[in-house]
């Protein structure tokens, strides 16, 4: 029996300004490498979730496009939230992962309910913070790693008391450029601010996914075969110094 | 002669002898060709100057803004008119404030028009100044979305821009681009073009295709044809809102691979059928800007031809320069329309199996590398035998190419770009050309390496009027 993931992408000619599908190309093809089946399932404004995706994406837009699915978004999230319970992984991007928080409080002060699925709140910026971004995370425990990624968000993030962030911001600005948080994570679910796209140069997150997926297909948790990220490891080093020498600071 | 303002005359004169002198100091200190730092000097010492300056031309400015072709319009609009005017053409594309600047002091007193290629973020603030009686507006694509933040807000303050000009002004421009189509609408003064022959436009709009949506209703468009990213025919199923009729249009448009493309370019005067030595739809779009532009500042429809006829590639535009016995073929790619165009252009005319690379995360490239992701460069991957990745950022591109299908055994990764250039030459044979995509900054640092070798000559030297031998293919 052929080992396969489901991946449900959200959106993907609406929400794609940063990129998106560069995170997308590395999920399959690292699975491809392994030998690992990867169904992609563009899921659109109006299309249901599919019940068996082992990973969901979300992207981000601009803020006409992010307007346009935020409602439809919020329509879904009974379908996201039982896939998530149901253990499936998840990776939102940028204007993704604001739009599955509680809420977003505009320059008016006025709230546009959000999916409610990642503990966190966003609230509209005067000032972009515009950047490289360089964080440390450890998503497994005693896993050390890092994430060199670029951001472009005048959103400023803040996660509810508790919540898990995906990592602290090493160099950079991160959710709100005031409490060194980047992101947020529930078990399997992550959002963040980094694009870049963040894949690509983050090999060891795309290969966490894909592990997360497999382990909601399979029932087990597999070991993946190593690949040969020579080229990844030296432009995440790259990535890395460009956030040491000039990323922002809150 | 403008009037003399509490002796503005003598303090600006004075300023400007400084400025000149600086620029000369420049130029022999072999800083880039001094085309924008006694700009820089005259807009710090007088922040008056350029109003003053651009008052004094006998037949006023024409302004040229737009994400992509920009240099290329204003190239081709000089060519028409250089046979009619003497101008003041910011041609290196020191196109920002203090190269506006710059170029109105360098033509001082000898040129009657001005004919300026303006930064899309710097347009607002140049026309303020600047008064022109034309403002030429050729598209928005998303880009350097580091620099200018969406889309959209560009939109906005050229929305506020055209406003703010002088009812007397002309504005030319492309409505088969919907935001652009839409920020004209209500003006008097409009001269619409557009590209008209759905023989040529693409199956479905490209992946990174921006504005799909009415500006009226928010609903999708509905394309008769989509040319060059979102620029097509359109029309909202919902509201029913449209392109407008074209006053200025490409019909019979005959691509011809790599070399040049013809079209009929009809026009109020008449049409007239123009071989453009310059290939793909995206330099029609030029040219037909450029044409709209002439005739809206008193250029015939013959002359419009002729210039377009005569006309040779901006500097990194579709150049060709000879290495010995071999060639190199640049083209600049600056974000994912305009790098989808060159790749559709390339492979139209045979796939190249040797191609450089090189990606820069400059300011002037965008600090944001992620626009390579929205680029469809899987096109050029069947046929590659060899990828030269190179510039600052080289592994991102090499990552691009690996994730897009590439093997990795066929890529290289030389990061500075002289090296790339001899390595990529090197795996070319004799007789054979070479292609060379580089990012902005990536190219003006190939152009110091062929001009460090004499195979160019420096930008700032170059015969306006294309009879540099220099970039003859």
């Amino acid at each position: 029996m052929p080992v396969r993931i489901r991946v449900a992408h959200l959106y993907p000619e609406t929400l794609n300004i940063y990129a998106d599908r560069g995170n997308i190309a590395v999920l399959e093809r690292r699975a491809a490498w392994r030998g690992i089946g990867f169904d992609h399932v563009p899921v659109g404004i109006g299309d249901a979730i599919p019940q068996d995706a082992n990973l969901v994406y979300v992207g981000g837009g601009q803020d006409r496009e992010q307007a346009l699915v935020a409602g439809d978004l919020v329509g879904k999230r009974e379908m996201l939230a039982d896939a998530v319970a149901g253990g499936a992984a998840l990776l939102a991007v940028c204007g993704g992962y604001q739009l599955l928080g509680r809420f977003y409080r505009d320059r008016n002060g006025c709230e546009l309910p959000g999916v409610g699925l990642l503990p966190h709140f966003t609230v509209a910026g005067e000032r972009r913070m515009i950047g490289d971004i360089l964080l440390r995370c450890e998503l497994d425990p005693g896993e050390q790693r890092t994430l060199a990624g670029f951001e472009n968000h005048a959103g400023r993030t803040f996660l509810d008391e508790g919540a898990e962030p995906l990592g602290q911001v090493v160099h950079g600005f991160g959710n709100n450029g005031e409490d060194g948080f980047e992101g947020c994570r529930i078990g399997r679910a992550i959002g963040t601010y980094l694009h870049g796209p963040l894949l690509p140069r983050n090999p060891w997150l795309a290969d966490w996914l894909l592990r997360q997926a497999l382990a909601h297909a399979l029932g087990t948790s597999p070991v993946l075969t190593s690949l040969d990220d020579t080229i990844e490891d030296t432009a995440h080093r790259v990535a890395a110094g460009r956030a040491r020498a000039r990323g922002g600071r809150g | 002669m403008p009037p003399c303002r509490e002796n503005g005359g003598m303090r600006l004169a004075a300023e400007i002898a400084l400025a000149r002198t600086v620029g000369r100091l420049s130029r022999l200190a072999g800083r880039g060709g001094g085309t924008t730092l006694p700009g820089k000097l005259l807009v710090a010492l007088d922040p008056g100057a350029v109003r003053r300056l651009a008052a004094e031309l006998p037949l006023g400015a024409a302004l040229v803004s737009a994400t992509n072709g920009k240099t290329t319009t204003a190239a081709m609009a000089a060519e028409i008119l250089g046979a009619r005017h003497r101008l003041a053409h910011n041609r290196a594309g020191a196109n920002l404030l203090s190269g506006v600047a710059s170029t109105l002091l360098e033509a001082r007193g000898v040129a009657a028009l001005a004919l300026l290629e303006v930064d899309e973020g710097a347009l607002p603030d140049v026309a303020r100044q600047v008064a022109p009686r034309t403002v030429c507006l050729g598209n928005l694509f998303r880009d350097q979305l580091d620099r200018y933040g969406e889309l959209e807000l560009v939109a906005e303050r050229w929305r506020d821009a055209v406003a703010s000009l002088d009812p007397s002004a002309i504005v030319v421009v492309n409505v088969d681009d919907p935001l652009l189509a839409d920020l004209a609408r209500g003006r008097e003064r409009v001269l619409r073009f557009g590209l008209d022959d759905p023989s040529v436009a693409r199956e479905r709009l490209q992946h990174a295709a921006d504005s799909k949506y009415c500006t009226d209703c928010g609903s999708p468009y509905a394309y008769e044809a989509a040319y060059v990213g979102h620029l097509g025919d359109y029309r909202c199923p919902a509201c029913g809102a449209g392109r407008p009729a074209l006053d200025v249009a490409a019909r019979a448009i005959e691509l011809d691979g790599l070399e040049r493309v013809s079209f009929d370019l009809v026009t109020p005067e008449g049409t007239a059928r123009v071989e453009l030595p310059l290939p793909g739809l995206y330099n029609v779009y030029n040219a037909v800007a450029a044409a709209a532009l002439a005739l809206a500042l008193g250029a015939t429809l013959a002359e419009a031809r002729e210039g377009l006829t005569r006309f040779r590639a901006a500097f990194g535009r579709f150049e060709r320069i000879a290495v010995g016995d071999r060639t190199a073929l640049v083209l600049l790619i600056k974000n994912p329309a305009g790098a989808n165009e060159a790749i559709r252009t390339l492979v139209a005319g045979g796939s190249p199996p040797v191609a450089v690379v090189a990606l820069n995360d400059e300011i002037a490239d965008g600090r944001d590398v992620s626009w390579i992701w929205d680029v469809d460069f899987e096109p050029l991957v069947p046929g590659l035998e060899r990828l030269v990745a190179s510039g600052e950022r080289a592994e991102e591109l090499a990552l691009r190419f690996k994730y897009g299908g590439l093997d990795p055994g066929r890529i290289e990764i030389v990061r500075d770009v002289g090296r790339a250039l001899d390595r990529g030459l090197e795996l070319v044979p004799p007789g054979g050309q070479l292609t060379v995509l580089p990012t902005y900054t990536a190219m003006l640092a190939l152009r110091g390496v062929a001009a460090t070798r004499g195979l160019v000559r420096p930008f700032w030297e170059r015969d306006p009027a294309g009879t540099d031998p220099a970039r003859q293919g």
